[in-house]
């Protein structure tokens, strides 16, 4: 449904997006996943046809974006990053103008009331979308999308703005949409594509990195050895405690300090729990051991973990760079989420 | 196309835009029609054909600021341009429904003219041709500014950046053909009168079709579209 081939988007000696290629089948439910300024907006503008590439070609069910834009924007259905909204208009004219706008042949009133029943914004519709909040706005840029029943549906970060209950409602919507629509969504939180996805795209400074089906994906995450330890006891001891005993390959302070305990990061060796053994050597010592978590992993975990899958078992951490989006609270937060 | 053409006209009366505009070029037609020839007992249109060009420098910027830099503030425009509608459609659907706007005011103001038959003098006559060139020659002149103005909305995010330089441009365009006469230099005379819209004005008013007239501003608001139109063009490659 979707191919794109050696693609390329420069803007002056920066490369926005970087040859990347892919395919995407029909029916297939597609996350892109990536930091931000990764090149995810710019391959989804690239693909509507908002903007153009330097080189490489992008096709819509066949149809090239840049030689037959008509014939490809047909079958597209677009939520930009910032959702296009016309914010004079109340929610119904809006609609009945992207109905009009697309040529859309469906029964007028019927289709809009089907699409407001299904993104919920019924008890809206005779609003203007100025007083609307942020979440009612982005859903009304989801409705947009649907309009016309396109075969691609592509949406850029569809639950930014949205409180957790309504992320959860989107996020349905979208798994439904994927049974009869190709879908392709950007983000930068991984919980949501292990949600929603069949397959992950990971995308870093305009590369793919990793093209993987999201039960790999799921697999490398849960294989996670790295734990957050608050041990009670002289800093430079228990380091070096934890430093050289046997099956911690990392161990370094986190810098937390709480009355006369410290908080350690502790990274085990593949294949080994190192928990039950961590408590009682430290109960031998008399280091009371007050706190013990599984840290979540960050993206940028998961890039290293992908790039050097094959080799994994002599991955040691040398230094651990600053993360500079997801924390693990927050996708913590979205995995409590989805469990209630 | 028609869709954007709607939605452009519908905009115009659900903000202040199209009413003030309305307002203000009626009122003012008015009281300069009634100046120029009710108080000084002629009728002699031309004069206050002049006037009204000036009037539609301030004016027209109104109903085209906004058109395209709007959209690409508040980003609706990604809308517009990966739906299934052309470039061309879509600016001169921008471009109709102001003119639109413009030649509607137009036509209601133009009853302003009925008053002329009833104060007639005995014996003279109206010409109505010369009212009729007058009142084409005018339009082809909107269009034109219509036309710069669009383009210039096309270059900024800002509707007041759009409306203060589309005055600038149109100011200079009109006033330019005024220094014809104090330049004795043959060639840079037969330049301005080039440039100059007020120039071409000239036959219309006498009642005279004028063929190159048309052409002349036809021309105008073809190149300045389509100039529009290579902005878009050219943001999406940059």
């Amino acid at each position: 449904m979707i191919e794109i081939n050696n693609l390329v988007k420069r803007y002056g000696n920066k490369f926005a997006v970087d040859d990347i290629s892919f395919s995407v089948n029909e029916g297939e439910i597609v996350g892109f996943l990536g930091p931000n300024g990764a090149g995810k907006s710019t391959t989804m503008n690239i693909l509507t046809g908002y903007l153009s590439c330097t080189s490489g070609t992008a096709k819509v069910g066949g149809f090239d974006v840049l030689e037959n834009p008509l014939e490809a924007k047909k079958l597209i259905g677009f939520l930009p990053e910032q959702p296009p909204l016309y914010l004079d208009m109340t929610v119904e004219e809006y609609l009945n103008f992207v109905y009009d706008l697309k040529n859309c042949k469906l029964n007028r009133y019927k289709h809009i009331k089907e699409i407001c029943e299904v993104v919920k914004i019924n008890d809206v519709f005779k609003r203007l979308i100025r007083n609307l909040s942020k979440g009612y706005r982005q859903r009304v840029g989801i409705a947009q999308a649907l309009i016309g029943n396109p075969k691609v549906i592509i949406f850029d970060e569809p639950t930014v703005g949205l409180d957790p209950k309504q992320i959860i409602e989107i996020r349905n919507l979208i798994r439904t949409l994927g049974n009869d629509h190709t879908v392709i969504l950007s983000t930068h939180i991984l919980p949501e594509v292990q949600a929603v996805c069949d397959r992950i795209l990971i995308i870093n400074s305009g590369k793919i990195i990793a093209d993987e089906k999201t039960e790999n994906i799921t697999r490398v995450v849960e294989d996670n050895r790295r734990y957050k330890v608050k041990i009670c006891g002289p800093q430079r001891e228990v380091l070096d405690m934890l430093k050289n005993k046997d099956g911690i390959v990392y161990a370094e302070v986190m810098g937390e300090r709480e009355n006369d305990s410290f908080t350690y990061m502790v990274e085990s060796a593949p294949g080994i729990d190192i928990r039950k053994n961590l408590f009682f050597t430290l109960a031998e010592r008399n280091w009371p051991l007050v706190g013990l978590e599984s840290m979540g992993m960050d993206l940028e975990d998961i890039f290293i973990k992908l790039v050097d899958r094959n080799n994994i078992a002599d991955t040691s951490r040398k230094k651990r760079a600053p993360v500079d989006f997801v924390l693990p609270g927050e996708a913590d937060d979205e995995s409590k989420n989805k469990q209630e | 196309m028609f869709a954007i053409y709607k939605r452009e006209m519908k905009s115009y009366f659900t903000s202040p835009i199209g009413y003030i505009f309305m307002a203000v070029f009626l009122a003012l037609s008015g009281f300069i029609f009634s100046l120029t020839t009710l108080l000084v007992q002629s009728s002699d249109i031309t004069f206050y054909f002049t006037v009204m060009m000036f009037v539609f420098i301030v004016i027209l910027p109104l109903l085209t600021m906004k058109s395209l830099s709007e959209e690409r503030k508040t980003r609706t425009e990604q809308l517009l341009l990966t739906s299934p509608v052309t470039l061309t459609g879509m600016i001169a659907a921008k471009f109709l429904a102001a003119f639109t706007m413009f030649v509607g005011t137009l036509l209601v103001s133009s009853l302003n003219f009925l008053t002329l038959y009833k104060y007639v003098p005995e014996g003279s006559e109206i010409n109505t041709a010369i009212i009729v060139g007058n009142l084409i020659s005018i339009i082809l002149i909107g269009m034109c500014f219509i036309a710069i103005g669009i383009f210039v909305s096309a270059l900024t995010e800002n509707q007041f950046v759009a409306a203060i330089s589309t005055i600038g441009i149109l100011l200079f365009l009109l006033i330019i053909g005024f220094l014809n006469g104090l330049i004795d230099s043959y060639i840079i005379r037969y330049m301005i009168s080039w440039v100059s819209i007020y120039n071409r004005f000239g036959n219309f008013t006498y009642g005279i079709f004028d063929f190159n007239a048309l052409v002349y501003y036809l021309s105008i608001t073809v190149v300045f579209l389509f100039l529009t139109i290579r902005i878009y063009e050219k943001r999406r490659w940059g």
